[in-house]
């Protein structure tokens, strides 16, 4: 008698392609760690990074100076690609799968912008509010993503139907409208003007371990939260009523991974600004991969997301020598064309 | 002994009536037919029924208790819902469709069982979907993809199958094909069967009792040969027809005259 093992072959699928990735993100790791001004060799990169785990212990054939580059110079920044690059994808899969639209994105719906506002300005004017430190910044960027989304929402939904194109708009009209608030609160900002409009376009450079460690909270409840979701995300494509018929609260439940999509976007926001199109591109492809299944699409996608972004920034600071293009920049260049052809594949489908 | 009690109820779209004082039972265990022209409130009355809408007024009892007093996960494992429009043309594969099925019987972050998944191969077995279960729905013709639809319900193992105009969009093989799996389904396992039709001529061949639902109202309600007769059915749809014996089934049928 033949069985169908449908958890079975799951499983092994997710296990293959999750050790794999997982081995590419490692492999991306220590060349991302190797490029830059100074180069360092594979093998000496790869010993400096041994050397700080736990339990290691190498006799140091290499200079304080080297030992500096990679742990303190690049390490901080190339894991922060690592974490930001798999936030924005992630938020990617959940906007997707909630909304039931392939072209949802953090970025393209306008969340990011609103985080982005909210975050500029904590900058510009409570810098003081010293009770919530570090946690200022990103705490306005998650209610300017909040506010901005539920705006698109209700300005895209008539009578609860929303169509994929209509959102898009309700996306770009966001967009225009806070970007020119984000101008304004530029302009009058006087000095700090440029740092501003740095942060904005989106940038990975001179950030430190701190960063990281800021961001870590965010991620963990975020991913968290979404990993529980993936049942949920897969049963929602059959469509709202027909999964509420399959038992699932799905207002409910839209709104807490709104939500949950919404904090990893701030989060990421506020500590290197807007990087759009991550969550576009990177879910899209591994769709076309592996298939629909979120069981194994969220995880692979947030890795993906992760090479994605870690690659995009070693490309942004080694490009040019002694120049450093922002990352927001090289996901555009990527993301801009990607999301013309998504479209363009979107209206040829409506035609047939 | 009664399934449904639907008592006096309204429902109200932005203050325009859309069901007005709808008043009847469906028993345990029978084939239930709702009829009517378009726009007489069939969807919206079964949309109610399965609680995805809350009734302006009146009640809705299911097995004595308001409807609205069950859980989702619960009522998901009490009703199945079989929607016109079938599954959208996802690229998940039929087996993954149907598995969905079990979702409300799965605890929380648990995988399916043994169980559930004999059950799910059980159910495409049954349905001669069995072959076809690794393919994309999305690769299915209209036809096929209601019969995975059927066998998502299946796999649900509910008490109670709604069914909202499941053959609208099919062939007229398909349409007996599906409504065939149905009957066989609730003679072996005893379920009630609710649907909404708009072929009179299925609906007298597989219902045992109707609802014939005109502008919101209850236009008539009871077996067969009290609902159907051509003086009535006439006037609801406002068109001429003319009512004929099935040779084998001896039950009512309607043949369209062109003016």
């Amino acid at each position: 008698m033949c069985r169908i093992f449908m958890e079975q072959k799951l499983k092994t699928k997710r296990i293959l392609w999750i050790s794999g990735l997982s081995a590419l993100l490692l492999l991306s790791l220590v060349l991302s760690v190797m490029i830059g001004s100074v180069h360092l060799p594979f093998t000496l990169s790869l010993k400096i990074l041994l050397s700080h785990l736990p339990f290691v212990d190498l006799t140091p054939t290499w200079s304080l100076a080297q030992d500096a580059i990679v742990w303190d110079l690049r390490l901080p920044r190339v894991f922060l690609a690592i974490v930001i690059g798999a936030m924005l994808s992630s938020t990617g899969v959940a906007f997707q799968g909630m909304l039931r639209n392939p072209l949802a994105d953090p970025y393209i719906l306008g969340v990011s912008v609103g985080a982005a506002f909210g975050a500029a300005t904590s900058m510009l004017f409570f810098r003081q509010l010293t009770l919530l430190g570090y946690f200022t910044t990103p705490l306005f960027a998650f209610i300017g993503a909040l506010l901005s989304l539920w705006f698109v929402m209700a300005l895209a939904s008539h009578h609860g139907q929303r169509d994929r194109e209509t959102l898009i708009l309700a996306g770009v009209v966001v967009q225009s409208l806070i970007g020119a608030a984000i101008s304004f609160l530029i302009a009058i900002s006087g000095q700090q003007m440029q740092q501003i409009v740095f942060w904005m376009m989106g940038s990975l450079a001179n950030r430190t371990w701190l960063d990281v460690g800021m961001l870590t909270p965010y991620m963990l409840v975020g991913f968290l939260y979404l990993s529980l979701q993936q049942r949920d995300l897969n049963l929602i494509s059959l469509g709202e009523s027909a999964a509420t018929h399959l038992g699932m609260d799905v207002e409910k439940k839209k709104i807490r991974v709104l939500i949950a999509g919404s904090l990893l976007t701030a989060a990421a926001v506020s500590v290197v600004g807007i990087i759009g199109f991550v969550g576009l591109i990177v879910p899209h492809l591994m769709r076309l991969i592996v298939g629909p299944d979120h069981r194994i699409l969220l995880p692979l996608s947030t890795l993906a997301g992760a090479i994605f972004l870690l690659w995009a920034d070693t490309v942004a600071r080694s490009i040019i020598p002694s120049r450093e293009i922002p990352i927001g920049v090289i996901t555009a260049f990527i993301g801009a064309p990607f999301f013309a052809y998504l479209l363009k594949k979107g209206l040829r489908r409506r035609q047939v | 002994m009664n399934l449904f009690e639907v008592w006096q109820v309204q429902q109200h779209f932005g203050g325009i009536p859309v069901l007005d004082n709808i008043t009847f039972q469906v028993r345990v265990g029978e084939t239930f037919g709702i009829i009517g022209p378009n726009g007489s409130g069939k969807s919206t009355l079964i949309r109610t029924m399965s609680g995805l809408l809350k009734s302006s007024q009146g009640e809705i009892l299911l097995y004595g208790k308001p409807i609205g007093s069950y859980r989702k996960r619960d009522l998901a494992r009490l009703i199945a819902v079989l929607e016109q429009e079938g599954i959208p043309p996802l690229s998940f594969t039929i087996e993954e469709v149907v598995a969905m099925g079990r979702y409300p019987w799965l605890k929380p972050l648990s995988d399916l069982s043994h169980l559930d998944e004999q059950i799910v191969e059980d159910v495409l077995k049954n349905l001669g979907l069995w072959k076809l279960r690794s393919k994309g729905v999305n690769t299915l013709s209209g036809g096929q993809r209601q019969m995975v639809s059927l066998a998502r319900a299946m796999a649900q193992q509910p008490k109670v199958l709604i069914l909202d105009e499941p053959t609208t969009f099919l062939d007229i093989g398909h349409q007996v094909l599906v409504m065939e799996h149905v009957r066989e389904w609730h003679q072996s396992q005893d379920i009630t069967v609710i649907m909404v039709l708009h072929d009179l001529n299925l609906t007298s061949q597989y219902c045992d009792r109707l609802l014939l639902l005109a502008q919101g109202h209850v236009q008539s309600y009871g077996e067969i040969h009290d609902v159907l007769k051509p003086e009535t059915i006439s006037s609801v749809y406002k068109t001429e027809l003319i009512m004929i014996e099935h040779p084998v089934q001896h039950v009512p049928q309607f043949l369209l005259t062109s003016k």
